[in-house]
């Protein structure tokens, strides 16, 4: 595979050029109702993804859905120590996302990537905090993994509807990873619900109150980065706490996209300019992980 | 079997080319894709001052389709130029630089800046973008208009001139005619289809903009019509597009009529659709027994079908 050359918040990351594979579906998962976790044989895309790159895929070989969909990188899978594949969380929403809900084992689905720029992990001590909102949680796994091998305190600020929609907490919870958990409904953990989490308390309301209160609680903290990735309502919340609290924020975006490669131009973002403007930058290339702070926030 | 064909005074390796607007500057594809190796790259549409475009959300899918309404937000010629042609020049591309002004002066000034830039192997005069208020789209919906600024361009410069024209008139071929009339050299159609589409929950457009232009599969059989309406009409070379996915699709429109092709919509569920493009001619060509993909062009049958009707 040949190698692309781009910067990264400021430094040079060697990122690989992305490949495209039809990828048989090793598992489907579904979580809930309407949450499915899609497991892909695509170990080539999956060996050169970084936290917070994602994949644009194909639901089906019709003409509806015309076009790919981002998905963040989920869980790299392993076999014996191989990697074998990679996964996506996703919700059904529409045509798209209906055709993975229901895709079987065997299945093929086309797959592009990785694209896109990687969240910066910190180095020790610095601590890292990470805000999901719902399928939020995708591009966390991958950082969760790669902050913990480097010994970094890291706590996961997890926000879900209901708590059914929380998952994959046991995940975590073995890397090491402190899990603050919220629900908009204040329902707490069954296990019966669901079998991949157990019985644990999640606070009431949203997720950005119990961030605010460890923030203000926080000065003794040296170095503290704040990753969010949810509903962009959300990530300007976060961003603007984090700001508030003299904190960096790195935040994974998410728009109507159409190519993932820099062509449609539908993706664009505003970012501020060095000029104090505000200019619009395509997500695929530009981000999706941009510093919270450099987004203009709508 | 050959695939190279003649556009004007182009002679093109083979018929494919990125369409404006669906390949960015062609650098972001540079290394998925070997640039050299399409026939052309008609570069997202160029003002002479960089654009914002329109807020998002800026595109939506429609059944085979999909909307788009970008505004043609760009960088400007001086920094296309500056900061893209460099590396279109090294990679070999064949540029089709697509240039759109709000006023006839600003297409003379583009086409007179990029006549002096090496590597620009024709402008492609975009006076069909349906999502923009000025100019543009303003000149290519009458004759006056599209005689206009294609002889004016043609007067300023020496690169082929090829007007990329809209469906959104009453009969394409006339404007196509009023193009050839004012020295166009080949004109590119079709452009994207004035649509909309609405959210019925919200009652709101679904696009910032309200409208945008329809492109895609669903949009490919009238286009084909099109292509061969101007056929008939005018003797200059016409680059067809609209909904090619296929090989297929892209020799429908050859046959119709087109000396090249552009693709857009495909480009973009599939960037790495250009050799299986490639491999699907070379297929057709030995099933057929094809010598050269020029042979082709306009050999439309419809003898058989004509007398069919009139006796039935």
């Amino acid at each position: 595979m040949s190698r692309g050359h781009h910067t990264c918040h400021g430094r040079d990351i060697l990122f690989d050029v992305p490949q495209d594979v039809v990828a048989e579906v090793i598992s489907n998962i579904h979580l809930s109702s309407d949450y499915n976790v899609l497991a892909l044989a695509a170990p080539d895309i999956a060996e050169h993804a970084l936290p917070g790159q994602f994949v644009m895929v194909k639901a089906g070989e019709r003409l509806e859905p015309l076009l790919r969909r981002p998905f963040s990188v989920f869980e790299v899978l392993t076999e014996n120590g191989r990697i074998v594949g990679l996964s996506l969380i996703s919700k059904r929403i529409g045509p798209s996302t209906k055709l993975l809900f229901e895709a079987k084992p065997g299945d093929r689905i086309q797959c592009l990537g990785p694209l896109g720029r990687p969240f910066v992990p910190v180095a020790a001590p610095d601590e890292a905090w990470l805000v999901a909102g719902g399928v939020g949680l995708a591009p966390f796994a991958t950082l969760a993994e790669t902050l913990r091998a480097r010994n970094i305190r890291t706590k996961l600020y997890y926000g879900a509807r209901r708590a059914a929609e929380l998952f994959y907490l046991d995940t975590f919870e073995k890397l090491g990873v402190e899990l603050v958990l919220t629900t908009e409904d204040g329902s707490r953990g069954d296990p019966g619900l669901n079998p991949r989490s157990r019985e644990w308390v999640a606070e009431r309301g949203r997720v950005t109150v119990p961030l605010e209160r460890d923030l203000k609680a926080s000065r003794d903290v040296a170095g503290l980065m704040i990753y969010a990735c949810g509903p962009e309502r959300m990530l300007a919340a976060v961003a603007k706490l984090a700001a508030a609290h003299g904190r960096p924020s790195q935040v994974s975006v998410e728009r109507v996209m159409g190519c993932g490669l820099g062509g449609c131009y539908s993706c664009v973002i505003p970012v501020r300019t060095p000029e104090g403007k505000s200019h619009l930058v395509r997500s695929c290339l530009a981000g999706p992980v941009f510093r919270g702070s450099d987004i203009v926030w709508q | 079997m050959d695939l190279s064909v003649r556009i004007g005074s182009l002679t093109l390796r083979n018929p494919l080319i990125a369409a404006s607007g669906c390949f960015g500057y062609g650098t972001e594809y540079a290394e998925m894709v070997d640039l050299s190796s399409l026939g052309g790259v008609a570069v997202k549409g160029l003002f002479l001052a960089e654009r914002e475009g329109h807020p998002p959300p800026r595109i939506v899918e429609t059944p085979a389709g999909m909307l788009n309404a970008i505004g043609l937000q760009g960088i400007g010629v001086h920094r296309f130029i500056a900061e893209k042609m460099p590396e279109l020049r090294a990679r070999g591309a064949v540029v089709f630089v697509n240039i759109c002004g709000t006023t006839l002066q600003e297409y003379v000034e583009l086409a007179r800046i990029l006549s002096d830039v090496e590597g620009v192997a024709a402008l492609e005069l975009n006076i069909s973008c349906p999502n923009i208020k000025e100019g543009g789209i303003t000149f290519g919906c009458s004759l006056h208009g599209t005689a206009d600024v294609v002889g004016a361009v043609r007067a300023a410069t020496r690169l082929p001139v090829i007007p990329k024209l809209t469906p959104n008139v009453t009969d394409i071929s006339a404007i196509a005619k009023a193009a050839e009339d004012a020295g166009a050299d080949a004109v590119s159609l079709v452009n994207t289809f004035l649509a909309m589409a609405i959210d019925v929950e919200t009652r709101r457009p679904k696009l910032s903009n309200i409208v945008g232009g329809l492109s895609g599969p669903a949009i490919r059989p009238i286009a084909v019509r099109m292509v061969y309406e101007c056929r008939q009409k005018i003797r200059i070379p016409i680059i067809g597009m609209g909904g090619i996915a296929s090989a297929s699709d892209a020799l429908e429109f050859i046959i119709a009529g087109a000396s090249a092709v552009q693709v857009g919509t495909a480009n973009f569920a599939d960037p790495f659709i250009w050799p299986k493009l490639l491999e699907g001619f070379r297929e057709y060509g030995e099933r057929q027994g094809v010598k050269a993909i020029s042979d082709l062009i306009g050999t439309i049958d419809t003898s058989a079908r004509e007398k069919e009707w009139i006796s039935s």
